[in-house]
């Protein structure tokens, strides 16, 4: 029982990650219509980034995400502009592939860069742990947590009360109409990815700090982000934070209960049985419609 | 749009082009018998055919499969496991296990396709590559079947040394005219009509009486089929399988591209595409062997032809050749008749 409960923390702290990662495709998803298969290797490149800042600067990995998230906002932007915005006609289909390559594209780089071998940030306080009612709460997955929950705030705040999140909830609603209404379609898509892309700035170091990891890594997390994105419905915020936490506990309960070797699979599993049931995810009423290429 | 010229049927020109192209799968090891060379024409019929396969779901029936990978990696931790714990013999008669192999895999892939194909567009893209992963955890997880991350070695049969890559060849190339032969078939009935119909727009298909679903299926289990059976002839030539290598997200990102630079959705494309890009991937792997350059230079050649070549290079070549007749037959009728019945002519013979 000890055991279960201990495991049900963990699987709610990391869950935080998750979500924070899950949540930036969302927004994204939301306005372009377009899902960031590229998401889980720029969290990892965001990593990398903050390992390199850690060895050589000595910042520590928390703060880097100060550096990482505007940075990776610009470059969110800049894809959307440069790249998928040009697809038109063609379509999110095509621009989920563009990112993939270019996910591809950027393991290349990291391992040219990295190489390929398993890398772990270790600041001081990498084992640290509190004791609270005889459960062990490690330091670093606790203020990944905080974190997590605290950008995720941010981008609530964003999203529900300015003028800025106004105009991206118009356009996720009715494109044709926002843009009648004076709201610049492209900019906001622009803008959605950028934060899309700067949700991965705050959770790669995260990410680095919890999990050993390597370029390739990418398709394991990008596994989990697909299957939490699809279970919350796609387009519901709160529906992916609730997925990505139920599934860190899943994970984290059948790392410990069963074997660790089967706790990803879990969740493919658990994305299978729900679309049996609900193909349109648990939270979402949400059915994509319409030609592809 | 103009209407691209089509083969409806058997035709003189057709026949002989697809001799002409059975001729020369059969006579490239003769003339070229060098052992690297082989190797090449090996990887390239197994890279055009896979493409071909996944031009069934991805450009007729226009459903973005991620995830053709992972039927690959079936195929070939079937043949794995029919080699190794079963002992179906050696030489030439474990090539002929491929088409059981084949109808295996669709058949058992079916229910999970009828499940997959009930949803569109992105989160089909999801569902698909997530049977990648599915099928990556379990050769890694079922140690007792698959030995997990050891791999498992097949046995290599007796060919004399010299000629070894010839009877692979031979089996790919058979693979991959069959498999032209199959999207031929498909494309050239009402089958390949109503894949068509699905893709353009699926509900007014449905609402015409196309029976949606069951086109579907039938051509996403098929394509699954076919890839496995690259599959499988690929890990008896490799004699060793891994799951990183069996399930790779690249095979399946791979096809896609050669699909796209060829022309999706065209009988030839995908063969153009690989015929293309292979030798040179195998030429730059043979020589820098580093992994790392080969995922940049893919990921670069992929945005490349979406970006320059976004309709692929048949169609571009079929969209010139109509408007350069076109611009010849000029403004005086009797010339243009005349020239018109010189090309049509020219085409029969």
């Amino acid at each position: 029982m000890h055991l279960f409960v201990q495991s049900i923390i963990i699987g709610v702290l990391i869950g935080g990650v998750y979500a924070l990662l899950a949540s930036g495709m969302t927004m994204m998803f939301g306005v372009t219509r377009i899902i960031n298969f590229a998401q889980a290797m720029f969290a990892i490149v965001c990593a990398y980034l903050s390992y390199s800042l850690f060895t050589h600067f000595g910042l520590d990995p928390f703060l880097s995400v100060a550096i990482l998230m505007p940075m990776m906002f610009l470059f969110g932007y800049g894809v959307y502009t440069l790249l998928l915005r040009r697809l038109g006609k063609a379509g999110p289909a095509m621009a989920l592939m563009v990112l993939f390559a270019l996910g591809i594209g950027a393991q290349g780089v990291t391992d040219l860069v990295y190489g390929t071998n398993t890398i772990t940030i270790t600041p001081s306080y990498a084992n640290d742990s509190w004791v609270v009612f005889g459960f062990q709460i490690p330091v670093i997955r606790f203020f990944a947590f905080v974190m997590a929950v605290a950008v995720l705030g941010a981008f609530h705040l964003i999203r529900q009360h300015s003028k800025l999140g106004r105009a991206l909830r118009a356009t996720s609603q009715n494109p044709a109409a926002a843009s009648l209404l004076g709201v610049d379609v492209q900019k906001m898509s622009a803008i959605a990815t950028g934060l899309g892309f700067a949700a991965a700035g705050a959770a790669g170091p995260i990410y680095g700090l919890i999990f050993p990891f390597t370029g390739n890594s990418q398709y394991d997390l990008l596994s989990k982000l697909l299957t939490v994105m699809i279970l919350g419905g796609l387009v519901s915020m709160p529906g992916v934070i609730i997925a990505a936490v139920f599934l860190g506990v899943v994970e984290s309960v059948i790392a410990a209960t069963i074997s660790p070797d089967w706790s990803s699979f879990s969740f493919l599993v658990a994305l299978f049985i729900v679309l049996m049931v609900r193909p349109q995810g648990i939270f979402g009423g949400h059915r994509m419609q319409g030609a592809l290429w | 749009m103009t209407a691209a010229p089509r083969a409806s049927r058997l035709r003189p020109s057709g026949l002989a082009q697809a001799a002409a192209f059975v001729a020369v799968l059969v006579v490239l090891p003769i003339a070229f018998p060098a052992q690297w060379l082989v190797n090449l024409f090996i990887f390239t019929a197994m890279f055009a055919g896979a493409a071909m396969a996944w031009n069934l779901i991805g450009g007729s029936a226009g459903y973005p499969a991620l995830g053709n990978g992972a039927f690959f990696g079936v195929g070939a931790y079937a043949m794995a496991i029919l080699t190794t714990h079963l002992g179906v013999g050696g030489g030439y008669l474990v090539f002929a296990w491929a088409i059981p192999i084949a109808i295996g895999t669709a058949i058992v892939f079916a229910p999970i396709a009828r499940l997959l194909l009930r949803t569109r567009a992105a989160v089909f893209a999801v569902l698909t590559i997530t049977l990648l992963f599915i099928g990556q955890t379990l050769a890694y997880n079922l140690v007792s079947l698959t030995q997990g991350s050891l791999g498992m070695t097949l046995p290599s049969p007796s060919f004399p040394a010299a000629r070894y890559d010839q009877p692979f060849y031979y089996a790919m190339a058979g693979l991959l005219a069959l498999t032209m032969l199959f999207c031929w078939g498909v494309r050239n009935s009402k089958l390949g009509l109503a894949l068509n119909a699905v893709r353009d727009d699926e509900d007014r298909a449905r609402g015409l009486g196309v029976q949606t679903e069951m086109v579907k299926l039938f051509a996403y289990c098929s394509s699954a089929g076919l890839t496995a059976a690259f599959g499988a002839i690929w890990a008896y030539y490799i004699s060793f399988v891994f799951p990183g290598f069996a399930f790779d997200p690249i095979l399946s990102l791979s096809v896609i591209l050669f699909a796209f630079l060829g022309g999706v959705g065209s009988l030839s494309g995908p063969l153009v595409g690989a015929l293309l890009i292979v030798p040179v991937q195998q030429y730059l792997a043979f020589r820098f062997g580093a992994s790392h350059l080969y995922l940049i230079a893919y990921a670069g050649v992929f945005l490349l032809v979406i970006y320059l070549l976004p309709n692929g290079i048949v169609p571009s070549c079929r969209q010139y050749l109509t408007r350069l007749r076109r611009l010849r037959s000029g403004p005086t009728a009797p010339d243009a008749s005349l020239l018109v019945s010189n090309v049509t002519a020219g085409k029969s013979q």
